[in-house]
C-alpha cells in the first residue's frame, strides 16, 4: 500500500510527534509531524533558532554523533515503514538511504575524484570502472561534470565556493540516495553559485526527496513544492507552497512571510 | 570652477594625533621588548654552540665517529655512542610511535567523556612535564629488576618510549582536534562507520601533526642523559652490539636488544667529568653532534608541518 495524505502526494518519510532533547536538556522539537512528499521539495522555513535544522539532521541520525542527545517519537521511512529514530536502526544505514549537504561546503581535502567516490567506496565498490560511471553521472547530475572533467585529480579546495558544493551535492548523489537533505546549501554562496544551486535541485526531485532548509524565503517560494514554517520548536503550519505564501491559513506564517515579524 | 572644500571640523585634528602617537608608543615598547628576548635567547644558543664547534672542531674528521672510546683522548671517538643511541631510539619510536598515537586517538575519537577519561587526560599532559629521572627509576625498578630485562638496549628504548609516550599521545590528539567538524559530519553523512572516518579522514589530516610531535618527541628522547644512566647504561664501551640485520635468513636479528650499551649524552658527560683537557674536546665535539642532530630533526618536523599545511586548507 502506498502512504498518501491530504495533499494527495505519495509519503517518503514522515516524522510523528518527533521531540528533540539537546544533552544539555534543552527541548529543540516539539511533537513535530511532518510528512516528506515523494519527488517533491519540501522547504522548512523560520526564524533562527526555530529548530528546522535540529529537525532536518534527525532525518540522518546526525545528532547521534554527540553524547546525549536524545530522540522521541518517529521518523517512518517508506516503502519499508522503517522507523530511522529506532535505537535497533544503525544510524549508518539510515545515512546509507539519506544523504545530506551541509551550509558550509565542506569537502574532504581529497581530489574531486576520491571525493565523489567515497561514499561509493564506503560501500565497498572496488571496480573502478563502476566508480569511473558512477562519479561521472553524479558530476553531470550536480551540474559539475563540464568544468572538472579534465582535472578529477586536482585538490577539491582549488574550486570555487559554488563548485565545492555541487561537488559536496554531487558527493551526496553518487550513492542514489533516496531522500537528500539541504541545510542552507547556499547561505555560504554568491547569487549566481545560488541561481546554479537551485536550478540543479529542482532537476533532481524527479529521482529523489528533498527537505531544505533555508533562511531565505523568495528560495523556498522559488523552488519548493511544499513548505512548513516552523517556530519555537514547533510546526506552525504545513502546506503547498503556493498556499502558505499566498494565503497562509494562520496568523503567525502570515506575519513572518510579510516579514512584520523574524 | 572652484572646489569648495569643508571648513568645519567638530574634532581637534592635532589632538587626536596626539593621542595616535602616545597610544603607538605602546606597540614600539611591546616590540622593543619582543625583540629583546628573542634576541637575547637566540644569541646565547648560538653562542653556545659555536664555543662548542669551536671547542670541538679538531674531532671532527671521519676517525672520530668510526672510533671506539678510548684512555688517549686523540684516539677516542663516538662510534659506540652513535650506534647505542640509534639502536635506543630505534626501539623507542617503535613502541612509543604506535602506542602513543592509538591512545591518542582512542582518547579523541572513542573514549567515552566522563570522569574517567577526564583523570586520564590530566594525567597525561602532567607525565610530559615529570622529571625524566623520575622515569628512569620507574625502569630501574620495572624493566631491570620485575621484568629482568637488564641494563640492555631494549630497557634503555622502553624507558624513554615512556619518556615520549606524553608528548605523542598530546600532539596526536591535538593534531585530531584541529580537524574541523564539518570535514567529519561529511564522512559520516555518507555512510561511513567510526573506524573508517578515523581510517581515511582523522589520520590521513593530522598525520602532519602526529609526526611533528613524534619528531619532537624522538629529539627530547636523543638528549635524555639521567634515566639512562639511572638504568645502567655504562659510560666506557669499547664493542658494539650484535648487528641488528645480517646477510644469512632471517635476515632480522634481535640479541642487540639485551646487549650493553651507552648513549651519545652519556659519552659526553663521561668525558666532560675527566681532568685532562683533550676529553673536553671530545665533549664539546658529541655536544655540538647532539645539538645537530636535534636540530636536524626539529628542522624536518618544520618542514613536514610546512608542507602539510600546504595541501590541507580549512
Amino acid at each position: 500500500m502506498v502512504a498518501k495524505n491530504k495533499h494527495n502526494e505519495i509519503v517518503k518519510a514522515e516524522s510523528k510527534d518527533l521531540n528533540f532533547f539537546y544533552a544539555d536538556g534543552t527541548q529543540a522539537l516539539k511533537n513535530v509531524s511532518l510528512p516528506v512528499y515523494e519527488n517533491k521539495i519540501t522547504a522548512l522555513i523560520g526564524p533562527s533558532g526555530c529548530g528546522k535544522s535540529t529537525f532536518l539532521r534527525c532525518f540522518n541520525r546526525m545528532h547521534d554523533l554527540y553524547p546525549g542527545n536524545r530522540y522521541d517519537g518517529e521518523i517512518t521511512l517508506h516503502p519499508d515503514n522503517t522507523n530511522i529514530l529506532d535505537k535497533k536502526v544503525d544510524p549508518i544505514e539510515v545515512r546509507m538511504r539519506i544523504s545530506m549537504v551541509f551550509q558550509k561546503p565542506n569537502p574532504f581535502p581529497k581530489s574531486i575524484y576520491e571525493n565523489v567516490a567515497y561514499g561509493l567506496r564506503v560501500r565497498g565498490e572496488t571496480n573502478a570502472r563502476v566508480i569511473d560511471e558512477k562519479i561521472e553521472e553524479a558530476l553531470k547530475g550536480a551540474s559539475l561534470w563540464e568544468e572538472v572533467k579534465d582535472r578529477l585529480q586536482d585538490l577539491a579546495f582549488n574550486l570555487s565556493g559554488g563548485q565545492q558544493q555541487r561537488l559536496c551535492i554531487a558527493r551526496a548523489l553518487a550513492t542514489e540516495p533516496e531522500i537528500m537533505l539541504f541545510d542552507e546549501p547556499t547561505s555560504a554562496l554568491d547569487p549566481i553559485a545560488t541561481v546554479n544551486i537551485e536550478e540543479l535541485m529542482s532537476g533532481l526531485k524527479d529521482k529523489l526527496s528533498i527537505l531544505i532548509v533555508t533562511h531565505n524565503m523568495q528560495q523556498a517560494a522559488r523552488i519548493s513544492d511544499y513548505t512548513a514554517y516552523m517556530y519555537l520548536g514547533e510546526l506552525v503550519e504545513h502546506d503547498k507552497t503556493d498556499t502558505i505564501f499566498t494565503k497562509p491559513s494562520k496568523k503567525e506564517t502570515e506575519d513572518y512571510i510579510t516579514g512584520k515579524f523574524g | 570652477m572652484t572646489i569648495k572644500t569643508s571648513k568645519k571640523t567638530a574634532v581637534d585634528v592635532n589632538a587626536i594625533r596626539r593621542l595616535i602617537k602616545k597610544h603607538k608608543k605602546n606597540d614600539l615598547m611591546f616590540a622593543a621588548l619582543g625583540m629583546f628576548v628573542i634576541a637575547s635567547l637566540t644569541i646565547t644558543l648560538i653562542i653556545l654552540f659555536l664555543d662548542l664547534v669551536l671547542d670541538g672542531y679538531p674531532k671532527f674528521t671521519l676517525d672520530f665517529f668510526t672510533n671506539f672510546p678510548s684512555r688517549r683522548a686523540a684516539r677516542a671517538g663516538i662510534l659506540s655512542a652513535w650506534v647505542g643511541s640509534s639502536l635506543v631510539l630505534l626501539v623507542t619510536f617503535f613502541v612509543a610511535v604506535p602506542l602513543g598515537i592509538a591512545a591518542g586517538i582512542y582518547l579523541e575519537e572513542y573514549a567515552k567523556k566522563n570522569w574517567i577519561s577526564d583523570i586520564i587526560e590530566i594525567n597525561v599532559s602532567n607525565l610530559a612535564g615529570v622529571p625524566s629521572i623520575i622515569y628512569g627509576l620507574l625502569a630501574l625498578g620495572l624493566f631491570v629488576y620485575s621484568f629482568g630485562l637488564g641494563q640492555s638496549i631494549l630497557t634503555a628504548g622502553l624507558t624513554l618510549a615512556l619518556l615520549m609516550l606524553p608528548i605523542v599521545i598530546v600532539s596526536t590528539r591535538e593534531a585530531i582536534r584541529a580537524i574541523p567538524i564539518h570535514i567529519r559530519e561529511a564522512a559520516y553523512a555518507v555512510g561511513a562507520t567510526k573506524w573508517q572516518v578515523v581510517l581515511h579522514h582523522v589520520v590521513q589530516y593530522s598525520y602532519g601533526g602526529i609526526l611533528t610531535g613524534v619528531i619532537i618527541g624522538m629529539a627530547r628522547a636523543i638528549g635524555e642523559t639521567a634515566p639512562v644512566i639511572t638504568i645502567g647504561a655504562l659510560t666506557f664501551i669499547a664493542f658494539l652490539p650484535p648487528s641488528p640485520v645480517s646477510i644469512d635468513p632471517p635476515f632480522l636479528n634481535f640479541a642487540w636488544l639485551n646487549a650493553g650499551f651507552t648513549v651519545l649524552p652519556i659519552q659526553m658527560f663521561n668525558w666532560i667529568s675527566r681532568p685532562q683537557h683533550a676529553f673536553h674536546i671530545n665533549a664539546a665535539a658529541t655536544g655540538a653532534v647532539i645539538i645537530i642532530l636535534t636540530a636536524m630533526m626539529n628542522g624536518f618536523a618544520i618542514k613536514l608541518r610546512y608542507n602539510v599545511r600546504k595541501k590541507i586548507k580549512w
